[in-house]
């Protein structure tokens, strides 16, 4: 039976049919919709980590005790749980494992551009990449059997293309690993220590020798005969564009870009007068094969930068004399822009607010939706470097400018359990002074609302425990505690500039309800007595996009503000910025 | 067998990742090879949303290519201007009258322009711009802009509109069944059928 599913939906489907036991996860976009659809099959148990070190480590301990064990997140993530991958490379697997890492070309919702494969290199293991959601579920299964079968961690790389695409895939029933469950004492193995792990440094170069001679045999790498003296080698998303340009071309399809089965390769590239690489970012194809001294062409015609399209395809054929110059289409904006904004009744508004007014000379950021304070209308977030970064930026910052007065570090909840902890040890053991600002929605916002260890329960929507930040921020030593409910200005603004002009460690934990998740918030309305608005434009400060400037003017000619109620989610910001009851919750109309 | 780049364009909340799905759906089950994609993310706190829907015998990329949508279906009608450009020049434009304007209005920096209607159709004659805005209304909800375009886009095609609704039935929530029939009902309504 065929389904549509995008390439998420497939990974899920594929650990599903290909017996994998145990799913671990950090939520990132494009990665988040993995798990969650793991959570469909009741084969699998799965959880949301508190990071993607942890979110690897834990799956690590699945594999070592037998189960077929899969991990995913977002290219950034890789960056996190380097560390644990970098030395399973040398242990290796006992039941299969697979580290998803979902790249993203062209940065649609990331700080960086990065080219994961070059961790399989790096870390001398295969990374396998699919071309659609089809592939994206049979490579599950051939990733949990080279796994296996190499005793090693396996790489599957997706883009933002594949991961959210939708397409064909066929599907079928589960078929349950081999592989005996149960943990067998091996030191030599399992226990990194250097006597060991030198020996294992020599299987590594052992297993890379024997995967160079599976990956020429293997169908994942396969060669489409076609028209022409020009041959393509290509893989992974940009296969789809290529064809779709040149549906009759003669392509060696890549599916495990390392290690690369040079031999086909030597063998393709001699039978056409020239060959072309067409791969997305890194020339990370390209340059093994011209290592080999092998004559290719790729670079020279395609950018490095940005995600592939078919027409980023066809510019780059026409820019080699493959294609002659079509009408070419120039994007052309004829509109106004539409950039992201924070929901109305957003508990980031009223914190952002405070910091506003009470003047803070700098604020470090994180990642997530209150990232969005760095432009307008508030442009009260100055720095945005990596997840946990806030914290431990802003005591850098403090150590040069010589004192942490005016200094705030943001970061969100679910950022703040990621990775925001170490940097309030820091903080607290080397005598900082800066004002920490946990925003906290009790879940993770950005990537659509994924529970976390703040939030009170799993993946699964199961009841669980509920980190305390106010008791633990004391347990570390944080003297200065407040828990401020941001929707209450006055209150907020006048803790928030204390502690910002106080000589002191402090931590205000902002907490209100994110208004999308777990539930939408249902609170009462607000409206505006258009007649009592003065246009003093006060409400308009808070960014909250369900005010709106009417068309409606005083008799000075400015004009009246308004709410849009079917935007309004009720929080009460902007009946706390009016001084001349125009703004009125909607149970005292007319009145 | 035909095959059809279809682009919908909107506002985060418009409900077009539902309609794209829907028609995906639909022309699977019409034996279509289909591919869609869509960028997630910070979409859904206001911004622009696009979505590529790609139906044929054998479809490879995922993405339609700038000029080359045979129909472009805008869920709001700056939206319509804003992606003008990627629809063939003999394509098929069909814009909602709907107004969503976006925050950084209120800042003062730009101004929603009143004639964008007619912006739209200086530049493609033949767009339809369908008054949602009153069929809304007269429906009773304004969650149904999505199940109305698919109404307007099942008149492209030789199906019968039952076969449509199967696939909106069930992938609607059971109490807004209804209306979602009167919506699909009403969408090809507007386009004179």
């Amino acid at each position: 039976m065929k389904v549509l599913l995008s390439g998420n939906e497939a990974i899920a489907r594929g650990a599903y049919e290909y017996g994998c036991v145990f799913a671990s996860a950090y939520p990132g976009t494009p990665s988040t919709e993995i798990l969650e659809n793991v959570t469909h099959y009741k084969e699998i148990k799965c959880q949301w980590s508190p990071n993607e070190k942890v979110a690897v480590e834990v799956a690590i301990g699945a594999s070592f005790a037998g189960g077929r064990a899969l991990c995913a997140m977002k290219h950034v993530g890789v960056n996190v749980a380097a560390d644990p991958l970098m030395t399973l490379t040398y242990i290796g697997v006992k039941g299969g494992f697979i580290l998803v890492s979902a790249d993203d070309p062209g940065m649609h919702s990331s700080q960086n551009e990065q080219d994961n494969r070059n961790y399989a290199k790096f870390a001398k293991i295969p990374v396998l990449e699919p071309s659609d959601s089809q592939e994206a579920k049979d490579f599950v299964g051939k990733a949990f059997e080279i796994s296996e079968k190499f005793d090693t961690p396996v790489i599957l790389r997706m883009t933002t293309r594949t991961s959210h695409g939708k397409g064909l895939v066929e599907v079928g029933d589960r078929i349950e690993s081999k592989v005996e469950r149960g943990f067998e004492r091996d030191f030599s193995k399992y226990v990194a220590l250097p006597m060991n792990a030198r020996k294992r440094r020599v299987v590594v170069a052992e297993r890379e020798k024997k995967l160079k001679e599976f990956v020429e045999e293997t169908d994942l790498n396969r060669i489409e005969e076609g028209k022409g003296n020009i041959g393509f080698i290509t893989c992974g998303i940009s296969y789809q564009h290529l064809k779709e340009v040149l549906p009759d071309a003669p392509v060696l399809k890549i599916g495990i870009p390392y290690p690369l089965p040079m031999k086909k390769i030597k063998d393709f590239v001699s039978k056409f007068d020239k060959v072309f690489v067409v791969e997305e970012l890194d020339p990370f194809i390209e340059e093994q094969i011209k290592a080999e001294g092998i004559k290719v062409y790729g670079k020279e015609f395609f950018p490095e930068i940005g995600e592939f399209s078919p027409e980023v395809v066809r510019n780059g054929l026409v820019k080699a004399g493959v294609l002659k110059e079509e009408n070419k289409v120039e994007a052309e904006d004829k509109a106004i822009p539409r950039p992201p904004v924070f929901c109305p009744g957003c508990p980031h508004l009223g914190i952002f607010y405070a910091l506003k007014k009470a003047k803070a000379k700098i604020v470090t950021g994180d990642i997530g939706c209150y990232t969005l304070a760095a432009i307008k209308p508030f442009e009260m977030m100055d720095t945005c470097v990596c997840m946990g970064a806030s914290i431990g930026n802003a005591i850098g910052m403090e150590k040069v400018l010589g004192s942490g007065k005016g200094i705030a570090a943001v970061i969100g909840d679910s950022t703040f359990v990621h990775s925001g902890l170490t940097g309030l040890v820091e903080a607290v053991y080397n005598k900082s002074n800066i004002t920490i600002v946990i925003s906290d929605n009790s879940i993770t916002a950005m990537t659509g609302g994924q529970p976390d260890a703040r939030s009170g329960f799993t993946c699964n929507h199961e009841p669980t425990g509920k980190m305390d930040f106010e008791v633990v921020a004391r347990a570390i030593g944080v003297e200065h505690v407040y828990v401020v409910d941001p929707t209450k200005m006055d209150e907020t603004y006048k803790i928030v500039k204390r502690e910002l002009e106080a000589d002191h460690l402090s931590l205000i934990i902002s907490q209100g309800p994110c208004v999308l998740y777990p539930q939408k918030v249902k609170r009462e309305k607000f409206y505006t007595e258009l007649e009592n608005c003065t246009a003093c434009a006060m409400c308009s400060k808070i960014g909250c996009q369900a005010i709106y400037r009417t068309t409606e003017k005083t008799e000075k000619g400015r004009f009246k503000w308004n709410i849009d109620t079917t935007l309004c989610t009720g929080c009460g910001l902007c009946i706390q910025m009016c001084k001349f009851d125009a703004i009125r919750p909607i149970s005292r109309k007319g009145e | 067998m035909e095959s059809k780049n279809i682009l919908l364009v909107g506002v985060g909340g418009q409900g077009i990742v539902l309609a794209s799905e829907i028609m995906s759906e639909f022309f699977k089950r019409q034996g279509y090879d289909v591919k869609k994609s869509e960028v997630h993310g910070m979409a859904q706190r206001g911004g622009i949303v696009s979505s590529h829907v790609r139906i044929g015998e054998k479809v490879y990329s995922p993405m339609i290519e700038k000029g080359n949508a045979d129909i472009m279906l805008s869920f709001e009608k700056m939206e319509a201007l804003r992606w003008l450009y990627y629809v063939k020049k003999d394509g098929v434009i069909v814009s909602s009258n709907v107004k969503m304007v976006p925050p950084i209005v209120s800042t003062g920096a730009f101004e929603y322009p009143e004639d964008v209607e007619e912006r739209v159709l200086a530049e493609r004659p033949d767009a339809k711009i369908l008054d949602i805005v009153s069929a809304l209304k007269e429906l009773g909800n304004d969650k149904v802009t999505n199940v109305i375009m698919i109404g307007a886009l099942s008149t492209m095609f030789d199906f019968e509109p039952e076969k449509w609704l199967e696939v909106i039935k069930e992938a609607v929530p059971k109490k807004v069944v209804d209306v979602n029939i009167k919506a699909f009902n009403k969408g090809r309504e507007l386009m004179g059928k």
